[in-house]
């Protein structure tokens, strides 16, 4: 009987509770992705800097780390090589790629979202946006 | 100036860059890639890939609290960002086909002109006026927000829901073909044409932003335009200044945030203007 009261209760969730919801996941999400990319980020280049304590101190230009090299990942494969060396500018580019990726998974998630809302317009209207997103990725590749 | 001090400095300015895109609903671009290319001397290219990522920063450090306190009209920043994104593929299309200096003069213009009416109606408090509005009827776009300053609940209407698409699909198209003034676009198309509060305009538009140039920024990543050690001092300091500056939105006063905006537009347009005019 009691069992029973709760289920009804919970499908009887109200569209503006599930609203509510919805936001606070969206938020929780970029909080997420901020912090996770945040750590990512200011360790690997505390990593770096550690490892190269002597730029610190000596008079080298910061210039110098500037200037175009290939020791910079640029790809994905890149990257790979540069976590498996557990370089601190690799992990550094993680948290920039993650921090990258964050608004495009928010748009990804919120699909899934409308769909929990029952919201058939937007469920149409953000997986639209969602399609266009991947297509310029898509594109700019291709350049 | 070595490494340490490089990385010290460029985070609070990018602290300060963080904390004004997140209140204006901007990314931080008007401040770092003048800051890195003038102060720093670094090359343009790393500048913008800097800046497409602080962009990101300041949309994403921003909306987590935006979103929760619901100042960001999701509904709004979902239906619009059909046309930015749409405009962002034309002009991405578009770029080496068109005289983009003439693009700059337009624009400029079209920020100055926005600037001069956005400062015309600053005193102009939210009134709720009926005007019909079936496109926003029909997708459910009126909304309301807490309003910390004035210690209530605000209910609004949105107007104009097609004129706004397509000066969003302008927006995009701009953005995608000079890299800039995405936000400086979107939050006076919400102001003036749709009539969304202020605040509820910069949130909106900080939202969005941060898709607009994630779409791009796959491709300076690829390009190696993103350097790490200019990216994580900018990424770092925006992020900082972002969250700072979204639990400050609320308290402020509507037409502090208006005025604010009008200026640092009219800074943008002025910018836009010299960049065309000298060619």
């Amino acid at each position: 009987m009691n069992q029973r009261h709760t289920h009804q209760a919970t499908s009887e969730t109200t569209v503006e509770e599930k609203v509510r919801k919805v936001e606070l996941l969206i938020s929780n999400l970029l909080r997420f992705g901020v912090l996770a990319s945040l750590v990512l980020i200011i360790g690997g280049t505390l990593l770096s800097l550690a490892h190269h304590s002597e730029y610190l101190t000596s008079g080298v230009s910061f210039q110098r780390f500037i200037e175009p090299t290939d020791a910079v990942p640029h790809s994905l494969a890149g990257l790979a090589t540069g976590l498996k060396a557990f370089s601190g500018t690799a992990i550094a580019v993680l948290g920039i790629l993650l921090l990258i990726a964050t608004p495009v998974v928010r748009v990804g998630v919120s699909i899934f979202a409308f769909i929990y809302q029952r919201d058939r317009l937007y469920t149409l209207i953000t997986a639209t946006v969602f399609c266009l997103l991947l297509l310029s990725f898509a594109l700019g590749k291709v350049e | 100036m070595n490494l340490l001090q490089f990385d010290l400095s460029v985070l609070a300015i990018s602290v300060v860059a963080g904390g004004l895109g997140s209140l204006l609903g901007l990314g931080g671009g008007i401040i770092i890639i003048p800051v890195l290319t003038l102060l720093f001397h670094i090359d343009i290219r790393y500048a913008i890939g800097a800046s497409i990522v602080s962009v990101i920063a300041t949309s994403s450090g921003a909306a987590a609290a935006y979103v929760r306190e619901r100042m960001t009209n999701l509904r709004v920043a979902m239906v619009l960002e059909l046309a930015t994104s749409a405009g962002a593929l034309t002009g991405a299309y578009l770029a080496g086909q068109l005289a983009v200096r003439w693009l700059y003069v337009i624009f400029g213009i079209v920020m100055g002109y926005s600037a001069l009416m956005m400062f015309r109606k600053r005193h102009e408090a939210l009134d709720e006026v009926a005007v019909r509005a079936p496109w926003a009827d029909y997708l459910r776009l009126h909304s309301s927000y807490y309003d910390e300053r004035a210690g209530r609940e605000i209910f609004y209407r949105v107007a104009r829901t097609r004129v706004g698409l397509m000066l969003m699909y302008v927006a995009g198209v701009v953005s995608g073909l000079l890299g800039i003034g995405s936000g400086a676009l979107k939050v006076p198309a919400m102001d003036l044409a749709m009539r969304l509060p202020i605040k509820v305009s910069t949130a909106t538009s900080n939202f969005m932003i941060g898709v607009t140039a994630a779409a791009s920024a796959g491709v300076y990543f690829v390009r190696g335009d993103i350097n790490p050690i200019i990216v994580a001092p900018v990424a770092t300091g925006v992020l900082i200044g972002a969250v700072v500056g979204s639990r400050l939105l609320g308290r402020l006063h509507g037409t502090t945030i208006r005025l604010v905006f009008v200026a640092v537009l009219l800074w943008v347009s002025g910018e836009m203007l010299l960049k065309g005019l000298r060619g």
